[in-house]
């Protein structure tokens, strides 16, 4: 009964996005008050649909229910609660529902947070997420319904991947879906203003808040699925430039730079054309990158086989999406005109800078994870891109936007002296030259100084930056001082200051790292960079759902004992896979990590010990970005409009309706 | 310098700096290509010797085998035609004999494979695609829903070999 009740609000919620994609664009075509003001209810009722659909699933794994196909495929009686609640979306079908669900949230959260904004646009925003919807709400009625009814009924479940049966598997998917999909608030307000043909500054003004959120949702997204392959896959990497983890990535490039071109486009009206067409491209690539992590098109090409109708389906969609989109653009775009001049030494031309690298990083990243896809689908040949390609061509690229972040931010509008800005920075590039050479001079290699400095750089000048705006304040008392600036000047150094500490995270443990894979009897010990690792012996250790055996090894140094790791071969009981988790002691300044890895011989295992120093400031950094986001979103010119909305709420409501 | 030709000439570097760019972009693409081949392939030196290349197959029966150290050897095979790979270090936990496999590496004169990286995938029933096609090609295709079929076997499989101290089936 659950199940069916939660089909049958899906298929109302597609006739209502119907309905929402079509009535809105016809009152704002017409300028018909009544068909617009249609938009923002219709828009609350499709996410309870949606909401209480996912919530029926979600129902549905709670309780076993194994008459369902997409429970009895991914989960079982014995899951604990929290990962029965995770394989709500560890399935494809599963996972589109999920998408639809943060869609609808963002569509609610316009209809409450833009009151101020004029019908027409609101409308026309709507309508655009709306169509998005209905292609989601398609895909998944058509093809890959989560409710679909199992018969005979098994009496248990087939579980849930063990891989995903971890904390931050339960988080990472909304996160990261959270982001992806919220580039679509972004690029229906592009869409909508190509549509009434009003692309200004406030057009920048609105989409700003939405790009940042959706960014910092991502930001974090990603950065929680490189620490889980970090500490559940077994291996102690972060990131592999696998196709997977390319497919989030590409839609975060696009966003960084949506969110810095959109800086210029709000302050200085210029680059109006380049951010539609780089909103369009953020959500097209997100559209993309959940389409080729859960189609499967990634685990290969050919499983389009198995389901012709989904790759078909996929292709068409995003086709349409993507190919209308820019065609609209193309039609619309030359009206925009230029905006404002810039010198070539200005805000806007480091701004620029930064898109270009960010968009050659794009396209290069793009050219390694399609091509192998491409050449497959043309049944060419079968290849694949290796990492170093990724990184020998990453890391360079991203040299020259680092510099800039040390000099961006104190340029001027329009127009800047160059000797005014060597002045300015010329203290800040010896500093951190200083700095870079003094921490790596106990592991020498050219790339640590480089990062290093980098890192400091961006510090040290950020710093500079804030000290030099608060001590300007004509205020007396410190805290004073600091408060008058805007909270987007200090959420955009933080971000920085995040990209600083992802850098120092990355350089230092790409540099220093210790890896060794070896033979360890049981009771011996072996010594890894100053560490020794006693492997005191195994025990059995029953979990909920699996069965572990448990090394226990004793770290000292110098004779003092540092941890104690318990590093875990679990053998899941539904499904019989076997899985490793790593012992691991965090540190702020070392990871100690070790992994079991097969017995060989009598009493001796197999054991992977590695020392990974500054590795938690990978993520730390990108938490610290998202914050800075999150900062940057409480600035008083959005908390103000809110104020303002309150205040003008009662008196002139029917008023703001009227179009122009 | 009239201000409209320091400009073209600012533009001219900027194009200048993209283009080479561009230029190490490609270049380094195509030098980390990596190419997949077939064991019948390999067996019949279709493969490179001194590149990096990708191979793959079922790992076949009984055929792993371990010296004292992490040193591992086992074949694979496309049904048609056996190479042997050698690697040192750790496998990861879907590795086991009658599965698919997809290894990293290079073609060492004695005909052996010498594996820098063995695969691990995220899914046991998951065959890896071009261990599938490598069957394929050998005129043995996998139907999708034979490997869905296999999770009961999976289930009373030990995984650990036999010299495990205390790790047999539950």
């Amino acid at each position: 009964m659950i199940p069916e009740l939660g089909h049958y609000a899906l298929i109302l919620a597609l006739c209502l996005a119907l309905v929402l994609s079509v009535v809105p664009l016809v009152g704002a075509a017409r300028g018909n008050v009544v068909l617009m003001g249609l938009a923002r209810p219709v828009a609350r009722v499709h996410f309870f649909l949606v909401a209480f659909a996912f919530g029926c699933l979600a129902f549905s794994f709670y309780v076993n229910d194994f008459s369902v196909a997409n429970v009895a495929n991914n989960s079982n009686s014995r899951l604990p609660d929290a990962y029965r609640l995770a394989a709500t979306w560890g399935s494809h079908e599963g996972s589109l529902l999920l998408w639809v669900l943060m869609l609808s949230i963002w569509m609610f959260a316009v209809t409450v947070f833009s009151r101020n904004l004029p019908l027409d646009v609101c409308a026309r925003v709507l309508a655009v997420m709306g169509i998005v919807s209905v292609g989601f709400l398609l895909f998944m009625l058509l093809t890959s319904n989560p409710f679909e009814r199992l018969f005979p009924v098994p009496g248990e479940g087939n579980d849930l991947n063990p891989l995903l049966q971890d904390p931050g598997m339960v988080f990472h998917p909304p996160m990261l879906y959270m982001g992806y999909v919220g580039f679509s608030v972004a690029y229906a307000f592009a869409i909508a203003a190509l549509l009434g043909g009003r692309l200004d500054a406030t057009w920048a003004r609105w989409s700003r808040p939405w790009t940042t959120a959706a960014w910092c949702f991502l930001t974090i997204g990603i950065s929680l699925g490189s620490a889980w392959s970090y500490y559940v896959l077994g291996w102690g990497g972060w990131w592999f430039w696998d196709p997977v983890e390319n497919a989030s990535f590409m839609p975060w490039l696009a966003g960084t730079a949506l969110i810095h071109s959109l800086a210029v486009t709000e302050k200085r009206g210029s680059f109006k054309s380049w951010t539609v067409l780089l909103a369009i491209v953020a959500f097209s690539l997100s559209l993309l990158g959940t389409f080729l992590v859960r189609s499967g098109v990634l685990t290969s090409v050919h499983s389009f086989a198995t389901d012709p109708r989904r790759g078909v389906f996929i292709l068409i969609f995003l086709a349409l999406v993507i190919g209308g989109s820019l065609m609209l653009y193309a039609w619309r775009a030359p009206s925009v005109g230029l905006g404002a001049r810039f010198s070539l030494l200005s805000r806007e031309s480091m701004l620029l800078a930064n898109n270009v690298v960010l968009g050659v990083a794009l396209a290069a990243v793009a050219l390694g994870t399609l091509y192998p896809l491409v050449v497959d689908a043309l049944g060419l040949n079968k290849l694949s891109v290796g990492a170093p390609y990724f990184n020998a061509v990453f890391y360079p690229l991203m040299i020259p936007a680092l510099i800039l972040i040390g000099v961006g931010p104190i340029t001027r509008w329009r127009s800047h002296f160059f000797l005014e800005l060597w002045q300015k920075r010329r203290v800040a590039l010896c500093l951190s030259i200083l700095a870079a050479l003094v921490f790596s001079s106990r592991h020498w290699s050219a790339w640590l100084v480089l990062g290093l400095f980098l890192a400091f750089w961006i510090l040290i000048t950020a710093a500079d930056h804030i000290r030099t705006r608060v001590m300007l304040v004509p205020r007396p008392g410190l805290l004073n001082k600091f408060r008058a600036n805007s909270r987007s000047f200090y959420g955009m150094h933080l971000a920085h200051i995040g990209v600083a500490i992802f850098i120092i995270g990355v350089t230092v443990v790409k540099c220093t790292e210790i890896e060794t894979d070896t033979r360890l009897q049981i009771g011996a010990s072996t010594v890894v960079g100053g560490y020794t690792f006693r492997f005191a012996g195994t025990r059995e250790v029953p979990g909920p759902n699996y069965q572990a055996l448990e090394g226990r090894i004793e770290v000292s140094r110098d004779g003092n004992a540092v941890a104690v790791l318990f590093p875990q071969k679990r053998k899941y009981l539904a499904s019989g896979q076997v899985m490793t988790e790593a012992g691991i002691k965090n540190g702020l300044f070392r990871d100690l990590y070790v992994s079991l890895g097969e017995p060989i011989g009598q009493n001796a295992w197999a054991v992977r010990i590695y020392i990974k120093p500054f590795v938690m400031w990978i993520w730390g950094g990108c938490f610290v970005m998202a914050f800075g986001g999150l900062v940057a979103l409480s600035d008083r010119r959005y908390r103000l409009r809110i104020r303002e909305r309150r205040r003008l709420r009662g008196a002139a409501s029917h008023a703001v309706g009227v179009p122009t | 310098m009239k201000p409209r030709s320091r400009r073209f000439l600012w533009i001219v570097a900027g194009l200048a700096i993209l283009g080479l760019a561009v230029t190490l972009v490609l270049q380094s693409f195509r030098s980390n290509l990596v190419f997949f081949y077939t064991p019948s392939q390999v067996a019949s030196h279709q493969a490179p010797t001194g590149r990096e290349f990708r191979i793959g197959g079922l790992v076949e029966d009984g055929s792993l085998a371990r010296d004292a150290g992490l040193g591992v050897r086992f074949k694979v095979t496309d049904t048609a035609r056996t190479i042997i790979v050698d690697y040192r270090g750790i496998l990861p936990d879907l590795f086991k004999e009658g599965k698919g496999v997809v290894a990293l590496g290079m073609l060492g004169p004695d005909g052996v494979f010498h594996a820098s990286q063995v695969l691990a995938k995220h899914d046991e029933n998951y065959m890896p695609p071009e261990a599938a096609e490598a069957l394929r090609a050998a005129g043995k295709p996998i139907r999708g829903t034979l490997f869905a079929g296999e999770k009961p076997v999976v289930t009373q499989a030990v995984p650990a070999p036999a010299t495990s101290p205390s790790h047999g089936s539950p």
